[in-house]
C-alpha cells in the first residue's frame, strides 16, 4: 500500500504547469486533490513517473461572477469553499445541492471542483451535475485554450476529451433562466458513500407553465454521467403534471439507463432507483420552477 | 532512495525539517519519521478516517497526501490536542461516555470532531452522525460516539 516512485514538480503557474505536461505527455499525471488520484497510486492501479502538483497554482483558486450572471469556478477550488460559497448557492443552487453529497468533509476540504470533474468517476456527483446544468469547461494547453460543453466532455469510463498536455482550468456555470428550477438526489447506504443511484434534474418552463427545457442526468448508472434523453423528450412541449413525470420517470428507467449489478446493488435495483429518483427530482425542480418550495 | 526533497513542517506548534521521497505518504511521514504514533493508519484509501489530522486547521486523510505537499503548512495530530494529564474536552467526554474500546480508530474521530464542535457548537444527533459518517469504528456500534460528542458540546459550550 505505498505508491510507486515518481519524479514530483509543484509548478506555481498554470504555464509552467502545461510546459511540464507537455514535456511528460502520458507518463505524467496532474495532483489536483488527490482524494481519487493518490488512492489508486497506494494500490498500485495507478504508477506515474512523474506528478504534476497543483496545489499552488493559486490562480486556479476562484470562485467568481460570471457576466451572464453565472458562476466561474476555477478548477482547483477546494470542494469545501465551493459547499459554503454564497455565490454558488444564490446562482448554482443545483451544485451547492449536490456538494454536500460528495464524499466525506475530510475529503472535501482537498478534494477539488476541477479534479472531480476530470476525473470522470460514473459514480461521482459533479459530472452528471455540470452535464445537467450545460456548464461548459476551459481546457488550457501550451499551444493555447478551447472550451468545451460538459455534455461532450465526458467521452467514457474515467475518460473525457482532455488530451495528455492539457488542462481543466476553469468551469463556466451558466445562470438560472428565469422559470427554472433544479433537484440533486441519490441513495446511498451511508451518508458520504458512493451513490447506488443519484439524479440530476435542471428543468424551464414557459410562460404558459409548459416544460421548456428538461434535462435529467443520472450517476451510477453507466459509463460517466447518463443523461435521460427519452424522458426528457416525453416531457418537451408538455405541462409537468403527476402524470407526465410519472411517465417521464418510467421511460428514464425503462429505455434510458442500463445500469450494471455489483456487489452494491443489481442492476434490478438499480432501475427501480432510477425510476423513484427521476420522479422525485423532476417533481421538485418543476416545483421550484414554479416557486413552490425550497 | 535518490531523488530526496526537503519538506518543513510545522507539527502540534514544533517546526521539523527532514529531506523524503516525494511518494512518502503524510501519514508514514507522521509516524516514520516524527514518531508520532498517535496518527494510526487503517485502510490507506481514504475510507476508514483513522489517519485524520488537521492541515491548516482542517481533517484531512493524512494517508491522501504526501509529505512534501505539507511543505510550509501547519499539522495538528492527536498528541497536539491535549495531555495525559490534561485531556482536551473531547477527549474527556470520549472517556466518560465510553466512546472507546479498542481506540484504534479513536485519533481519527477526535481529529474529525474538534473542527466540527467548532463550527456546530451545538450539533443535532442527525449532524453528528453526519460528520462522523467518514470514520470507521467496529467496536462501539457508533452510539456512544454519539453520546460523547454530545456531552463534549454541552461542557465546552458551558
Amino acid at each position: 500500500m505505498k505508491p510507486a516512485p515518481f519524479k514530483y514538480y509543484a509548478p506555481t503557474t498554470a504555464e509552467e504547469a502545461l510546459a511540464h505536461l507537455a514535456e511528460h505527455g502520458y507518463d505524467a499525471k496532474v495532483l489536483a486533490g488527490g482524494q481519487s488520484l493518490i488512492p489508486t497510486m497506494n494500490f498500485r492501479l495507478a504508477q506515474p513517473s512523474v506528478l504534476v502538483d497543483l496545489n499552488h497554482v493559486s490562480e486556479l483558486f476562484y470562485i467568481k461572477p460570471g457576466g451572464d450572471g453565472g458562476v466561474l469556478v476555477g478548477a482547483m477550488t477546494r470542494e469545501s469553499q465551493v459547499e459554503h460559497d454564497p455565490l454558488i448557492a444564490e446562482r448554482a443552487p443545483l451544485v451547492f445541492e449536490a456538494m454536500p453529497h460528495i464524499a466525506h468533509p475530510q475529503i472535501r476540504n482537498r478534494g477539488t471542483f476541477g479534479g472531480c470533474i476530470a476525473h470522470a468517476d460514473p459514480a461521482a456527483e459533479l459530472p452528471a451535475v455540470s452535464v445537467a446544468l450545460d456548464a461548459r469547461l476551459r481546457i488550457r494547453s501550451q499551444a493555447g485554450e478551447r472550451w468545451v460543453s460538459a455534455d461532450e466532455f465526458f467521452v467514457g469510463f474515467f475518460t473525457t476529451v482532455i488530451e495528455p498536455d492539457e488542462l481543466l482550468v476553469e468551469i463556466a456555470l451558466p445562470p438560472m433562466a428565469p422559470r427554472s428550477g433544479c433537484s440533486f438526489q441519490e441513495v446511498a447506504r451511508r451518508h458520504g458513500d458512493y451513490a447506488l443511484v443519484g439524479a440530476a434534474a435542471s428543468v424551464a418552463l414557459d410562460h404558459q407553465g409548459r416544460c421548456q427545457r428538461v434535462r435529467l442526468v443520472f450517476l451510477s448508472v453507466g459509463e460517466g454521467p447518463v443523461e435521460a434523453g427519452r424522458a426528457a423528450d416525453l416531457l418537451q412541449g408538455q405541462f409537468p403534471t403527476p402524470e407526465a413525470i410519472r411517465a417521464a420517470a418510467e421511460t428514464a428507467a425503462s429505455a434510458d439507463v442500463d445500469p450494471g449489478s455489483d456487489i452494491h446493488a443489481s442492476a434490478d435495483y438499480r432501475r427501480h432507483l432510477v425510476k423513484i429518483l427521476a420522479r422525485q427530482s423532476l417533481t421538485q425542480a418543476f416545483d421550484r420552477a414554479k416557486g413552490i418550495g425550497g | 532512495m535518490d531523488n530526496l526533497m526537503n519538506v518543513t513542517v510545522t507539527v502540534n506548534g514544533t517546526p521539523y525539517e527532514r529531506a523524503v521521497e516525494p511518494r512518502l505518504l503524510l501519514s508514514d511521514f507522521l509516524r516514520h519519521e516524527l514518531g508520532l504514533t498517535g496518527t494510526h493508519v487503517g485502510c490507506e484509501h481514504g475510507v476508514c478516517g483513522t489517519c485524520t489530522i488537521l492541515f491548516d486547521g482542517q481533517a484531512v486523510r493524512s494517508c491522501l497526501m504526501f509529505a512534501i505537499q505539507a511543505d510550509g503548512h501547519e499539522v495538528l495530530t492527536v498528541e497536539g490536542l491535549g495531555s495525559v494529564d490534561k485531556l482536551h474536552p473531547l477527549q474527556q467526554a470520549f472517556r466518560d461516555a465510553h466512546a472507546l474500546q479498542c481506540a484504534f480508530c479513536t485519533p481519527g474521530f477526535l481529529m474529525t470532531l474538534v473542527p466540527f464542535l467548532e463550527e456546530k457548537p451545538n450539533p443535532t444527533e442527525e449532524e453528528i452522525r453526519e460528520a462522523i459518517a467518514g470514520n470507521l469504528c467496529r467496536c462501539t456500534g457508533y452510539q456512544n460516539i454519539v453520546e460523547a460528542v454530545k456531552l463534549a458540546a454541552e461542557r465546552m459550550g458551558a
